[in-house]
């Protein structure tokens, strides 16, 4: 009898409303699944049916070769991969010099850090715009990938710390006592005991970079440097009657985000455990 | 004897500091550099479009602000009741999906990922995405209220004054739901089981170990969740650009939007910059109160 009480009360407080909530969450992501997949027509005359029929890849096709998301995909990989590479070595570095060592005016980085989070992005619209033209670099991916990697160095540089931390020094020190110069010991003994960290702040900054909207829509004019984010919101204004088309171009924007994502959410709990946003 | 001048070389006490120095200088060059540049263009006359009136101004943009300027007011409104609701909602419901998650049931990984999934999708998007469940005729939603019989006529969400606002909350609601269960559960696997045994030792029920165990030990993680999500969403422009551009009749457009829209449209950098300015201070304001008020820090369960 009270089995059957525990598992009344456990359907109710748990599973009932996680599966409200996950309901909620998910059933946009299907419906523009789903859409994307529908014929034109079959949108507009039967437009609440739940499974395309007959599904078709037109939408796909005409958003990846007509409206250009093969050019922005190649543009948001490229701005992406670079803004990656660029923060992870550098929080490597400084995440590095955090965690190992105590030195005069660590603390006073530690504030700095802290400090840009509060930075409002709108606030650097303006003043960025201007130093990247008087560089001529406005409409340049390379202003983009500057941006993207300043904004997101000091939040994955806290992170790192935290991942750097978790690794024994014992291993670097053996590994010195051995023979090892420092820099040999950090490539060889902490970089691989160091692979999920890497991997998750890697993919976060990915997934960061990949999203942003403002900044690129700031400093690239032409067309042909949109990234996916861009050339998405030309397309709801341009193409606004064309559902299918934009569903279909937020699915290829989604796809690699959601495969990096669900690989690495894992980690995400752990990392933020690891220091960063405890309080 | 070589090698180990060379470990001691590096050994030396300025290594920390040649690690930092790109760190540092991509903040300095790339955020308070340009920060600092913001100062200077607010008391400068600064028009992309009328070069030839460029130059010193005073305190002439920022008394256009205070004295001239509906708009700066309307948006403010706009972006002060974005934030609140925005911040409560994702708040609440964000707390209620990380305590469900913290619980062990099978296949968890599976709901956690669900949970978390739009962390993973960009605010263009979800405009996308809720553009085509909010539309008039083809959306989902009104097809919902009226097989219910909510509703009798189709309502135009997002092109309707009074139903604009509530559809760009829900949008962002459902992207942002992610922030706060995740820091939060983050935060909730760290608190020792031993807290609620002995919590339950006491006689203490589920509802008095949430208010006497848990929330004391999330305060300080939710008091800066909050004030970082408040500033974030005070920002947020991406969503709301393309889900509304700040319409129907500036009825979504929040003081970013605003500034955004001053400085692509008019090319007007100094007194977007002087607008600029004194949201930082409201800002900056706002913090520092809100953390004296929360006293955080000031607590010694952590």
């Amino acid at each position: 009898m009270s089995k059957l009480r525990f598992v009344g009360e456990r359907t109710l407080t748990l599973y009932v409303p996680l599966c409200v909530c996950t309901l909620f969450i998910l059933f946009p992501i299907y419906w523009t699944l789903s859409t994307s997949l529908k014929r034109e027509t079959d949108i507009y005359t039967a437009p609440f049916k739940l499974l395309p029929s007959p599904a078709t890849f037109s939408n796909f096709a005409f958003a990846w070769e007509s409206v250009g998301f093969s050019t922005f995909f190649k543009n948001s990989i490229i701005v992406a991969s670079a803004t990656v590479v660029c923060v992870l070595v550098i929080s490597l570095l400084s995440g590095y010099a955090l965690s190992r060592f105590s030195f005069k005016g660590k603390a006073a980085f530690m504030i700095l850090l802290l400090c840009t989070q509060f930075i409002p992005a709108a606030m650097l619209i303006i003043p960025l715009f201007l130093i990247f033209k008087s560089m001529s670099l406005i409409s340049s991916p390379l202003s983009l990938v500057i941006t993207y990697t300043t904004i997101q160095l000091p939040f994955n540089t806290i992170l790192m710390s935290g991942f750097i931390a978790n690794v024994p020094i014992q291993l670097e020190e053996a590994a010195m006592i051995d023979g090892c110069s420092r820099f040999k010991s950090i490539l060889y003994v902490v970089l691989p005991v160091l692979m999920p960290g890497i991997i998750a702040v890697g993919a976060f900054t990915f997934i960061g970079a990949w999203n942003e909207f403002l900044f690129a829509l700031m400093f690239i004019s032409n067309n042909a440097h949109f990234t996916i984010p861009v050339g998405l919101s030309f397309m709801q204004g341009e193409y606004k009657i064309n559902y299918g088309a934009s569903a279909a171009g937020s699915m290829i924007a989604l796809l690699p985000t959601v495969l990096l994502f669900s690989y690495v959410q894992k980690y995400l709990v752990q990392g933020m455990s690891a220091g960063a946003v405890k309080g | 004897m070589n090698k180990k001048t060379t470990v001691n070389r590096w050994s030396t006490a300025s290594l920390p500091y040649l690690f930092i120095t790109p760190a540092l200088l991509m903040i300095a060059s790339f955020l308070f550099y340009p920060i600092a540049n913001v100062f200077y263009y607010s008391f400068q006359t600064y028009n992309m479009s009328k070069p030839y009136y460029n130059g010193f101004a005073g305190l002439q943009n920022f008394v256009k602000v205070f004295t001239d300027d509906p708009m700066f007011y309307s948006s403010l409104w706009i972006s002060v009741k974005w934030v609140f609701v925005q911040v409560c909602l994702q708040l609440v419901f964000g707390l209620l999906v990380a305590l469900l998650l913290n619980q062990s049931f099978r296949v968890r990984w599976l709901f956690r990922t669900a949970a978390f999934l739009p962390w993973a999708i960009s605010g263009v998007i979800a405009s996308l995405i809720w553009s085509n469940m909010l539309n008039e005729n083809i959306g989902i939603i009104n097809h919902l209220l009226m097989a219910a019989g909510l509703i009798h006529n189709k309502i135009a969400w997002t092109a309707n004054v009074h139903t604009v606002f509530g559809s760009v909350v829900i949008a962002e609601f459902w992207r942002g739901l992610p922030f706060f269960s995740i820091t939060l559960l983050a935060s909730l696997q760290t608190i020792p089981g031993e807290l609620y045994e002995s919590a339950k030792v006491d006689g203490a029920g589920r509802w008095k170990s949430f208010t006497h165990v848990t929330l004391p030990y999330l305060k300080n993680t939710i008091i800066l969740t909050t004030l970082l999500r408040t500033a974030w969403e005070f920002n947020n422009i991406d969503l709301i650009f393309n889900l509304t551009g700040g319409g129907p009749a500036h009825a979504t457009t929040t003081l970013t939007l605003y500034v955004a829209q001053l400085a692509v449209k008019s090319g007007d950098f100094g007194y977007g910059s002087a607008i600029t300015v004194v949201t930082f201070c409201l800002l900056l304001i706002f913090s520092v109160v809100y953390l004296k008020i929360s006293r955080f820090g000031k607590d010694d369960s952590q």
